[in-house]
């Protein structure tokens, strides 16, 4: 298990370190989701008045497409240069690979919520910092990382793999986004705990399930 | 002789859909032996290759590394292979040391500053060891893919076409490297696919011709000369009704 875990952490120190020195994935991410904010901010002029309404949905929207442009690059960077199959060559678990990964692109897009959070208060002028918010990001990043680590594993090895990750994505993702929604609104309004445990059940067996299947079932998707 | 043999590929094919690549090859690599595997483009050399590197599932057939079967092996059987390609495997936006480290981590190398530095010295990369590897040429870059591919010390290598790209003294610095490979110290078993044939032959102790998904091929290097090699490898691949 100690060896296992040291080299899960060897290749998320080794993503964490490559994306330090290149942002390619964070830059991406970033500057798409201050983009959306922007074209939100244009197209929804009348509800600059009530944000409570729209915020909650509009924050995982940007979220979710700016998260998808981080996933696709995960995998294809390391194809692309050749160096994924240095990676399936080495005696390490299939399924450790999968966990670091998923460990980058959580690490990579709660970077990019946190960037985003702070610009979504400031152009609609509502506050969006209350720490109730804490575990709904948390656990719906985890979600979309998990589900779209594994998505974005088996898109690479296909030819339009850009096109297919959002497609095979989006409709598993898509529970997890609403409930994620739901409770941030929840949250946001300052709604009673209770009334967000619904949702973060949900996102909890989500999280949970995809998990364990993508550990269980890696090899089979990203080997040949 | 047989116990001797440390890689087994028994009647293995492959197809992708209907297209057979691969249809039942049978290859034994003893242990210390060098198989130089020629073939023409689609003869199924990259794919027998990656099937041997655990990179691909064979159709049907079967693998043996050591006497275990790959189907059944845990991950750690990898460790006992080294793999040098045409791809180098390796991160551009990391130094030559960075690189080794990591893949050192990977394969869990013992007393691994001491080795990292031992082989960028000996692939002569010691002064360019903190570059970024963006920045090296492509016969630096595979130089420092045999560092790479030895870093674990894996008893058997499996290079294809590792001259693919580099010019003629880079060609020659790594032909240096990998015969010293396969002569010095402990004996390595190595399979390497080429399409230079006297190359292929001035390194290796068997010749195999691979044409058409099958061996259709076979002899012992000191049988052949660089003067017969050319006849002896066409007549072959032309017994598959195949063009060089």
């Amino acid at each position: 298990m100690k060896s296992y875990l040291y080299k899960v952490w060897a290749i998320f120190s080794k993503d964490v370190r490559t994306e330090l020195r290149t942002k390619e994935i964070l830059s991406a991410m970033a500057v798409f989701s201050l983009l959306m904010v922007l074209v939100f901010i244009f197209a929804l002029p009348g509800k600059l008045q009530e944000p409570q309404d729209v915020v909650p949905g509009l924050l995982w929207i940007a979220f979710t497409f700016a998260g998808v442009l981080g996933l696709n690059r995960s995998f294809i960077i390391e194809k692309d240069r050749g160096s994924l199959e240095g990676l399936l060559l080495a005696p390490v678990d299939r399924s450790a690979i999968f966990l670091a990964k998923m460990l980058g692109n959580f690490a990579f897009i709660t970077i990019v919520e946190l960037l985003t959070l702070p610009l979504f208060s400031l152009l609609f002028n509502y506050s969006v910092f209350n720490l109730g918010l804490l575990p709904v990001l948390l656990m719906g990043t985890l979600g979309f990382a998990e589900i779209g680590t594994i998505f974005a594993a088996m898109a690479v090895n296909t030819r339009a793999r850009e096109v297919l990750l959002p497609v095979l994505f989006f409709p598993v993702m898509l529970p997890v986004i609403i409930a994620a929604a739901q409770a941030t609104s929840a949250v946001l309004a300052n709604r009673p705990f209770g009334e967000i445990s619904g949702q973060l059940q949900l996102i909890g067996i989500f999280d949970l399930v995809f998990l364990i299947v993508p550990l269980l079932l890696f090899e089979l998707v990203i080997e040949e | 002789m047989a116990d001797n043999v440390i890689l087994r590929a028994t009647k293995v094919t492959k197809s992708f859909g209907h297209f057979a690549v691969l249809k039942g090859v049978d290859l034994e690599l003893q242990q210390g032996e060098f198989i130089t595997l020629l073939g023409p483009n689609g003869a199924g050399k990259t794919t027998l290759l990656r099937i041997l590197a655990t990179l691909a599932k064979p159709t049907s057939g079967a693998i043996e590394l050591a006497g275990i079967p790959l189907k059944d092996a845990k991950a750690s059987i990898r460790g006992l292979l080294g793999v040098i390609s045409h791809q180098t495997f390796l991160y551009e936006d990391l130094t030559a040391r960075e690189n080794l480290v990591f893949y050192g981590q990977l394969y869990q190398v013992a007393h691994l500053t001491e080795r990292v530095n031992e082989l960028l010295a000996r692939v002569g990369l010691e002064r360019r060891a903190n570059d970024r590897v963006r920045n090296f040429s492509r016969g630096m870059q595979q130089r420092l893919s045999i560092a790479r591919a030895i870093l674990h010390n894996p008893p058997v290598l499996l290079l294809d076409e590792p001259d693919t790209g580099l010019d003629r003294q880079a060609a020659d610095m790594l032909q240096n490297v990998i015969r010293e490979l396969a002569t010095g110290g402990e004996p390595r078993s190595i399979i390497m696919t080429t399409h230079n044939l006297e190359r292929g032959l001035a390194m290796c102790d068997r010749l195999v011709v691979l044409a058409g998904g099958r061996m259709v091929r076979e002899a012992q290097a000191r049988d052949l000369t660089p003067e017969n090699l050319q006849n002896w490898y066409y007549e072959a691949v032309n017994s598959r009704n195949l063009k060089p």
